[in-house]
């Protein structure tokens, strides 16, 4: 399956630098359409708004969270299916496992390098 | 065979489970006060004359009670004051500084590395994929920079728990009669710094799973 790099993609991190680094990390890779938010009520309403083909969020963010965020998208009719990575610097196995049971695609742990960011995306759209 | 000893007349001790439960309503937190009158209860109940064994342990809890009298009067003295309004917020403001400082010259580090990346975008062959792997890793090796806040926000936080516990001491020893005790816990619990017990932030390399750790755990779900 080859994989849309045309697709938008939302970026949620409430630290700008780190939204400026994967940025530019997904555009090495070819993801030019990318869409940011700092928070993820922000990053809701983008979603509802728009259409996108990729979530790539951090956890800890104010007033919501990551993990908030991946709840609503998979209790939205629309959303929930969307593919959800989270990049996170929890990388304790309690964390993973909430994630995982709140129906998140995949998870990276911070800090991370490039390959495991596309590794995760091509196995998370269905190339891995 | 008759017991030789013959220390003197005791309390019974349905009375002084009576007293302690008494002193313990009085007092459902454990005080320091608490324990002095428990220990004047026991002293006061003793009747007759002393053994030596008895006058040596007396001797060792006045000593204890001097001790703790002495702690009191040096933990009273603790100036607190200067801890909460100056030590606590001139380390916080150092911690803030440095977290302004690496922020900034991490911008000026990837404003540059963008520029070689377009630079990239325009060469053909061997040296643009040579440049551009190289600003793939300056990319990667900026999001230090996310890490470092974390930790040092994660520093704030135990800087201003200690700042908290330091208060509960002098207002457990050194408070007016009557007032109440706040826990530390009460007072992170008061200041919001106890919500979000799943996050954690960095860990430290020796306590943190690695990615190959998460993928190990994302799998067993599969």
């Amino acid at each position: 399956m080859t994989i849309d790099k045309s697709m938008s993609v939302l970026i949620v991190d409430d630290y700008k630098t780190m939204l400026r680094i994967i940025r530019n990390l997904l555009k090495q890779i070819d993801f030019n359409n990318v869409e940011e938010a700092t928070d993820g009520s922000e990053a809701l309403a983008k979603l509802r708004s728009n259409h996108f083909g990729l979530v790539i969020s951090d956890w800890n963010m104010s007033p919501m969270t990551g993990l908030q965020l991946l709840q609503e998208v998979r209790a939205d009719a629309r959303l929930k299916t969307l593919p959800f990575i989270m990049v996170t610097a929890e990388s304790k196995a309690e964390n993973v496992v909430v994630a995982k049971q709140a129906g998140v695609s995949n998870y990276i742990v911070k800090p991370f390098n490039a390959e495991t960011l596309r590794e995760k995306i091509e196995k998370v759209l269905g190339n891995g | 065979m008759a017991d030789p000893y013959q220390g003197p007349a005791v309390i019974p001790q349905a009375i002084l489970a009576e007293r302690l439960a008494a002193i313990r309503q009085r007092y459902p937190e454990a005080e320091p006060e608490a324990v002095a009158e428990i220990v004047r209860a026991v002293v006061s109940s003793m009747r007759g004359d002393l053994s030596a064994q008895e006058t040596s342990l007396l001797s060792e809890i006045e000593e204890l009670g001097r001790t703790i009298a002495s702690a009191k009067a040096e933990i009273a003295a603790l100036r607190v004051d200067d801890i909460t309004g100056s030590d606590i917020p001139f380390a916080t403001d150092e911690l803030d500084a440095i977290v302004a400082h690496t922020a900034a010259a991490t911008e000026a580090i990837l404003e540059t590395c963008e520029t070689l990346d377009q630079v990239a975008s325009d060469l053909n062959g061997p040296a643009a994929a040579q440049l551009q792997d190289a600003t793939t890793r300056i990319y990667e090796a900026c999001s230090f920079q996310d890490i470092t806040g974390q930790r040092i926000t994660k520093v704030v936080t135990t800087l201003k728990a200690i700042e908290a516990k330091v208060a509960h001491i002098v207002a457990a020893f050194g408070r007016p009669e009557g007032a109440p005790i706040v826990t530390p816990e009460r007072e992170l619990a008061a200041a919001g710094l106890d919500e979000a017990a799943l996050l954690n932030g960095p860990q430290l390399p020796a306590a943190a799973m690695d990615q190959s750790d998460i993928d190990r755990l994302l799998a067993s779900f599969d």
